[in-house]
């Protein structure tokens, strides 16, 4: 039962084999273009942006199976990676799954830990994993960052107007997740009135691209967040729950997928696997795919540069 | 822990006295299990991100066991209409159970992967299956 079936064993190499190596992409005028990558974690363009954030995704505190028995230890690491940044974050975004199973002692030893990290702030939204009882209530008790009850929230920061979403509600089934009517109207207003010249940086959970329904890994009703965004010029839209890199380009609007700092997941409906458990790999592997990521934005020059960090980062 | 217990007097004792009332525990259930009329128990596996069987049949008064296998959390929780079944979140290895008393069909989801879906039908025995 705890071991890992040879066919998922085969399948993981090829996800470790591009998770492991870092991909730098920067934005200019809203499409996105590979400026290489490194494996080394190495901040290249990125540094000396006005403003810098971090990624953060899936830490699952709570988890304690074979595929990773000290997801706080993966997260500690995490964060003494990002305090070795040259150029310190102005905040962190954690893009869900914060607890395993939404038990407020998780969630109360998730805000322990994140405050450890050297920043003003962590913006949360929440994760499927963090909404299976009691929808957002539970959450929200330590994760209410405006305090109107609701998971969903927008900021600005630098010129940029950031939107934290929740689309792990509205579950009906037989579907993927969605955003449902109340958010997408809330969505609307936030956005109305702003020049469509503004960068704007979406965080949620489940990918807004339809990566794989089977798995539900897609959003129902992204289509309508999405033309609400196409107007505007830079949108980035950074995701989680499917623990491994991918990223779709929409015209202006880019969408990225994460690293977890928990546990890999097989590729999207990958051969063999059958269905989006935990994988369990060697300790030397586990390293290469978790991590976090760094992202910049460049005033004046439209740019956003994202750069995955493995926590191991590997040798060149 | 038998062998432990069997190089200490004191705790062979012990042991034995476990044994026996293990084995009572044991006639107890036996017993119950023979004459009581306690409710006929059928199961569902939670595994792979699905329900197994996703369909079942039973007859009115049948407890339904659900166990989850995945290392993810799952619940059983009922569709729209009648919330029957709303189980919490079921980690690695828990259990949700429901008696069934009323006829009739039963959809449920797992609300954490809603393409998750099984359905229960209770009929009285000799009546047609939907």
């Amino acid at each position: 039962m705890n071991e890992p079936r040879p066919s998922r064993r085969e399948a993981l190499k090829c996800l470790s084999a591009w998770s492991a190596t870092a991909v730098v992409w920067t934005v200019s005028g809203g499409v996105p273009s590979a400026l290489g990558a490194t494996n080394t974690g190495a901040t290249a363009k990125a540094d000396g942006g006005d403003l810098t954030f971090v990624q953060i995704s899936d830490t699952h505190i709570g988890f304690k199976r074979d595929a990773n028995p000290d997801v706080v230890g993966s997260l500690r690491r995490a964060i003494a990676d990002i305090h070795t940044l040259p150029q310190t974050p102005a905040f962190v975004v954690h893009t869900g799954d914060v607890s395993h199973l939404s038990k407020a002692e998780e969630f109360g030893s998730a805000k322990e830990l994140l405050r450890e990290i050297h920043v003003d702030r962590v913006h949360t939204v929440p994760g499927e994993h963090d909404t299976i009882d009691d929808g957002v209530t539970g959450y929200l008790k330590f994760f209410d960052h405006d305090g109107n009850g609701r998971a969903w929230y927008s900021f600005d920061q630098n010129g940029v107007h950031f939107v934290g979403l929740t689309n792990t509600l509205n579950f009906k089934a037989g579907t993927m997740a969605s955003l449902g009517d109340e958010q997408l109207a809330w969505l609307k207003k936030d956005l109305s009135g702003r020049s469509s010249s503004t960068p704007i940086v979406v965080l949620g959970h489940i990918p807004m691209w339809t990566i794989w329904e089977p798995w539900g890994w897609g959003t129902s009703d992204s289509a309508q967040a999405m033309a609400l965004l196409r107007p505007f010029g830079s949108v980035t839209v950074l995701n989680g729950h499917i623990h491994q890199v991918l990223q779709k380009v929409e015209g202006n609007v880019s969408l990225h997928t994460a690293m977890s700092l928990a546990y890999p997941l097989p590729t999207p409906g990958q051969a063999g696997i059958g269905e989006p458990g935990p994988v369990k790999v060697s300790a030397g592997e586990l390293g290469k795919l978790l991590g976090t990521r760094q992202v910049s934005v460049i005033r004046g020059k439209n740019e956003l540069a994202l750069i995955d960090r493995p926590l191991d980062k590997g040798t060149a | 822990m038998n062998s432990i217990n069997l190089e200490h007097p004191n705790l062979a004792r012990h042991g034995r006295r476990f044994a026996l009332s293990a084995l009572a525990l044991a006639m107890t259930v036996t017993l119950s299990g023979s004459f009581a009329a306690g409710p006929l128990t059928k199961t569902v596996d939670i595994a792979k991100f699905a329900f197994v069987p996703k369909e079942i049949t039973i007859e009115p008064g049948t407890r339904l066991r659900w166990t989850n296998h995945d290392e993810t959390p799952h619940t059983v929780t009922s569709q729209a209409g009648k919330k029957v079944l709303s189980s919490p979140g079921l980690d690695v290895d828990d259990q949700y159970e429901f008696v069934f008393t009323d006829e009739g069909d039963f959809s449920y989801f797992c609300t954490v992967h809603p393409m998750m879906t099984g359905v229960v039908h209770v009929r009285k025995a000799g009546s047609k299956a939907p």
